[in-house]
Order: C-alpha cells, then sequence, then structure tokens
C-alpha cells in the first residue's frame, strides 16, 4: 500500500515537472552568457577548481576515485520525474560528511578510498530476528527502487535528488520489532583510520563519533523514510554515505545519517550527534518547519541549488515536513516550537 | 618577532617599488574577477554561492591581516617603504569585505531586501561582520588623502577601530560555523598574534 504514494503523480512527495527548471529559462539563460562569451572562454579552465588567492589551507593533491556501480531497480517514478534538479556533478561535491572534515569539498577529496566491502549492517535490539546483512545483501535483500527527494539541509540551502534504496520499514518489518521498541537508533562507521575527522577533534567539528542519529518507530515505519543504497543510477559514493545511509526527506539533512553499521530498535529515544552537540540548535526531531527558525539563521525560505553557477539558484519557500505533509500525522498535538 | 631585524635600514629602488605596487593592485582585483568569473560560468565545483561567500570573506580577513602585518614588519626591517603598501592592503581588505556582503544580498538573499535587513539585524553573528564591515568602510573613505589631512589628529583615533574590526570579522567566522572550524581557529590564532604584536599600541590607545 505504501508504495502507492509514490505512484501517484499528484502526491506532494512527488516533484512535478514544475520543480525541475524550466529548460526554455535555463536555455535562455545558457544564451545569454554564451553571447556574453563565458562559456566559450570556460572551457578553457579545468574542471577543478582553481585555488583562490588566499587558500591558504587547501591542498589540491589527486586522489583516485571511488569506483562506482550501476544499480537496477524500479524507475517507478521515472515518467512523473523526468530529470532532478541539482547535478550529480554538485550532489556528489557538495557535502557534509563531518568524519572527513568540516568543508563542503572535504568529503569528497577524503573519501575517496572508503572501503566498503566487506560491510556489516547490523539490526538488532528490540526485534524478534537479528539481521545482519553483508555488503551484498544491501542490494538484494529488498528490491531497489527510485525516489526523488527533496532534501532541505538546516543551513538553509537544497537540492532534489534521485535515490535508488528501499524503504526503512520493509527492512525493519524484517526483523520483526517487539512490541517494547519505541525508537530506531542508528550509527554511522567508526573508522579512525579511514576518516580523518575521526582522529582530531578539530578536524571532524568537534563531533563526538562514531556519528548516531535516531528516528521514532512510527517515523521510522512511515513509507517515506528511505534507506538508499544508490544515486543517479549508481551506487552511492563515499562523500554521499556508501554504501546505504538514511534518507527522511523531512527532516533537515544531518538526520540523513550515512555509511551506516548498525540500526538498533530501543525502548528509549536514543541520542543523536548534533543534538547532543548543540542541543539549543537541533532537537530530536529536526522536521522542517519554516515557522521555527534557526536560532542563528531563518528557515523561512531556502535557496535550492539547481546548477554549478551562482545564477542557476533559486530562493523559494521553505515548506511545511519540506512539503511532505503525509506524515504530519505522526505529530499531531505536538509543540513542535518545542520539539524542534 | 621571528625574523633577525637587519643592522641597515632596507631601501629599494622607486621603480621596483611601482613594478611592485602595480603587480599587488592587479594581483587582488584579477584574482577577484577570476573568482566571479568562474563562480559566473559554473566552473567552480560544489555551491558556487557559498564558494564566493568563504573567498570573498576569507579573502577580506587574509588581506586585513596583511595590512596589520605591514607596520610591523616595515618598522622591524627597517623598511620604510613597505608602509605604502598597507593602505593598499586596507583598502582591498574594505572591497573584498563589500563584495562578500554583496554576494551574501546578490546570490544568497537574491535581494530579497525585507529578508536582508532581518537577517542583519537579527542574526547575532550576520550584525557583528556587517558591524565589522561598515568600520572597514569608514576607513576606507578616509583613507583619501584629502580627507586624511583635513582630519588630522582625529584620523589615526578613527583608524585604531581597525583592531575592533579585527576582533569582529573574527567572532563572525567563527559563529558563522556550525560548529568547531579549524580554519576559523587557525585565523583567530593568526589575529590574536597580530594584536599580541601591536598590543603596546593598543595599550596606548586605551590611556
Amino acid at each position: 500500500m505504501p508504495k502507492f504514494i509514490h505512484l501517484r503523480s499528484k502526491s506532494s512527495s512527488a516533484l512535478s515537472e514544475n520543480d525541475v527548471t524550466d529548460e526554455h529559462v535555463y536555455k535562455n539563460r545558457r544564451t545569454l552568457l554564451k553571447q556574453l562569451g563565458f562559456i566559450g572562454a570556460s572551457g578553457l579552465l579545468s574542471n577543478k577548481a582553481l585555488a583562490g588567492p588566499f587558500d591558504w589551507f587547501k591542498s589540491d593533491d589527486p586522489t583516485p576515485t571511488f569506483k562506482q556501480q550501476a544499480l537496477s531497480f524500479t524507475q517507478s517514478n521515472a515518467k512523473n520525474y523526468p530529470i532532478p534538479s541539482t547535478p550529480e556533478s554538485i550532489a556528489t561535491s557538495y557535502n557534509n560528511f563531518y568524519e572527513f572534515g568540516t568543508a563542503k569539498d572535504d568529503p569528497i577529496k577524503h573519501s575517496q578510498s572508503l572501503s566498503v566491502e566487506p560491510w556489516t549492517l547490523q539490526i538488532d535490539g528490540l526485534v524478534e530476528k537479528p539481521i545482519t546483512l553483508s555488503y551484498d545483501d544491501l542490494f538484494k535483500t529488498l528490491d531497489l527502487e527510485e525516489r526523488i527527494y527533496r532534501l532541505r539541509c538546516v543551513e538553509a540551502w537544497s537540492m532534489v535528488i534521485p535515490w535508488i534504496g528501499f524503504e526503512l520499514g520493509k527492512l525493519i518489518a524484517l526483523a520483526q520489532p517487539l512490541s517494547g521498541a519505541k525508537y530506531v537508533a542508528f550509527s554511522t562507521l567508526l573508522s579512525p583510520e579511514q576518516m580523518r575527522g575521526q582522529r582530531n577533534q578539530f578536524v571532524g567539528g568537534g563531533v563526538e563519533y562514531p556519528y548516531v542519529e535516531g528516528l521514532r518507530l512510527d517515523e521510522a515505519m512511515h513509507p517515506l523514510a528511505f534507506l538508499s543504497v544508490g544515486m543517479y543510477g549508481k551506487t552511492l559514493p563515499p562523500q554521499n554515505g556508501a554504501p546505504i545511509r538514511l534518507v527522511t526527506p523531512w527532516k533537515y539533512g544531518f538526520k540523513s545519517i550515512k555509511s551506516i553499521v548498525k540500526i538498533s530498535l530501543t525502548d528509549k529515544m536514543p541520542p543523536t550527534s548534533w543534538n547532543r552537540l548543540i542541543p539549543s540548535e537541533y532537537g530530536f526531531y529536526a522536521n522542517v518547519n519554516p515557522t521555527v527558525d534557526h536560532p542563528r539563521w531563518s528557515q523561512a525560505r531556502e535557496r535550492r541549488i539547481e546548477g554549478s553557477s551562482v545564477f542557476d539558484q533559486e530562493r523559494v519557500n521553505t515548506q511545511m515536513f519540506n512539503g511532505y505533509p503525509e506524515v504530519a500525522d505522526l505529530y499531531k498535538n505536538m509543540d513542535l516550537r518545542k520539539f524542534y | 618577532m621571528f625574523i633577525p631585524a637587519p643592522q641597515k635600514p632596507i631601501r629599494v629602488k622607486p621603480r621596483f617599488l611601482t613594478l611592485a605596487r602595480i603587480s599587488t593592485h592587479a594581483g587582488i582585483c584579477l584574482w577577484a574577477v577570476f573568482y566571479f568569473y568562474q563562480a559566473f560560468t559554473g566552473a567552480l565545483p560544489g555551491d558556487p554561492v557559498q564558494a564566493l561567500l568563504d573567498f570573498t570573506g576569507i579573502g577580506a580577513l587574509n588581506l586585513l591581516l596583511i595590512s596589520l602585518v605591514v607596520s610591523v614588519l616595515s618598522q622591524h626591517l627597517k623598511f620604510s617603504q613597505l608602509m605604502r603598501f598597507r593602505r593598499t592592503f586596507g583598502v582591498y581588505a574594505a572591497v573584498y569585505g563589500l563584495l562578500h556582503l554583496s554576494t551574501f544580498i546578490a546570490f544568497e538573499l537574491q535581494f530579497e531586501w525585507a529578508l536582508v535587513v532581518k537577517e542583519i539585524v537579527s542574526r547575532p553573528y550576520i550584525l557583528l561582520g556587517f558591524t565589522g564591515l561598515l568600520l572597514l568602510l569608514a576607513l576606507l573613505v578616509t583613507s583619501i588623502n584629502s580627507i586624511k589631512k583635513r582630519m588630522g589628529p582625529s584620523w589615526q583615533k578613527l583608524h585604531n577601530w581597525v583592531y575592533l574590526a579585527l576582533i569582529l570579522v573574527n567572532v563572525h567566522f567563527i559563529w558563522s560555523t556550525k560548529s568547531i572550524d579549524l580554519q576559523a581557529i587557525i585565523y583567530a590564532s593568526l589575529s590574536t598574534i597580530v594584536l599580541l604584536s601591536k598590543r603596546k599600541k593598543i595599550i596606548r590607545i586605551f590611556k
């Protein structure tokens, strides 16, 4: 049943063509730039960032790129979403993954040698049948499908990303939760040898590692909650959370924990990394909410990154639950100002 | 300081000085032009708006630090000609700061003026950065020779505010990051060293 939510073209979780920049507008802008002579000459520039004049602390050493594999999956909503708004090159080079450093380009620079094979994902805790998934199991335990979701970062920028994976709830159901289970706790790989941010507090932004996240069990069982093993038709690159990561599109991006090794069902609310670091700014729920500002910036609007030029950016209103109202029932009678 | 002081004052030929000044101007200007050009054409990786904000903000801080170090070096090395560069770097620090604010308004908030005002007033770290920039702009305007002359001794008094600007800009940087940021800490440390090297002068301001 839940799956149909994504098949209906008018569902709010389904992005329509309106969400993709109009091709005419896009092309006109390109043409204009071309006429100005920008694009032609830009071909002469290398794709790699040219270091700025005062980038004193940046290194340019080239790193071998992580090998991604093509995936077979159901393109269940391919008809409804012709193309994702955010180019793959941006979604894979602008990341928050503090295990590899706090700068947005640190993850792509410092994660390429992450070893994901072998991998072990454990589902344990208050379940009838604990499950251990190997790397291969991640891709064959459940049927893979594509979902195009909006991703709203707590820093007030957003992207639209085509994920490949399966519903979190389906995996949890396989483990058969016990009646006492109320929450789901997630944990990222702890591997200081591979993750420079875990070796050094200053590189890792002061986060206590391993990174942990959590959901209420009913949130985790919601059909929108998704475990992603791929994006843009391929397995995930390390900077986006290879080999498996959570995607909860109605919550701020930091809830979508990456490179998961453990999913535990518990009876108590589990700790979450950002809440532990700055409780006044980041709560357990972290639902996208334009009416509750971050203490240091407004959450009312967002900048949607649609391309690699400063002109390919769109300012849009942030929507309640990031435009996924079907999750609202999970939070009725809750004061979302208090439970931010 | 860390460099041993030379016995004799350093002096270079005027034409070297002119060449160095032209190169400084050209270098600082072209670098900004080049970076903005890349951001316009989509040649920067990741989010171009954040890249521009980082480039202009950190660039302004670098230039501000250099302009303050120039006078220390000039005295220490007995290289008085170096002092001519202090204003150049200071002026560009303000210009880069202005580019930083302009990028925020034009590309981050895309001229949503109501939001611009709200953000500046209600976000403490933006307010601090904005105050720091206003100070630098005041120094920029009063750097014009005729104004400087007319101001007399009050010029120095006004320009002593540069130390406050440096502190404000650093707090702005540290506060703008989501948690501990190594780069921001390094800049705060460098700034502390610069302020310490000028401690005698700073103490005099308060006397």
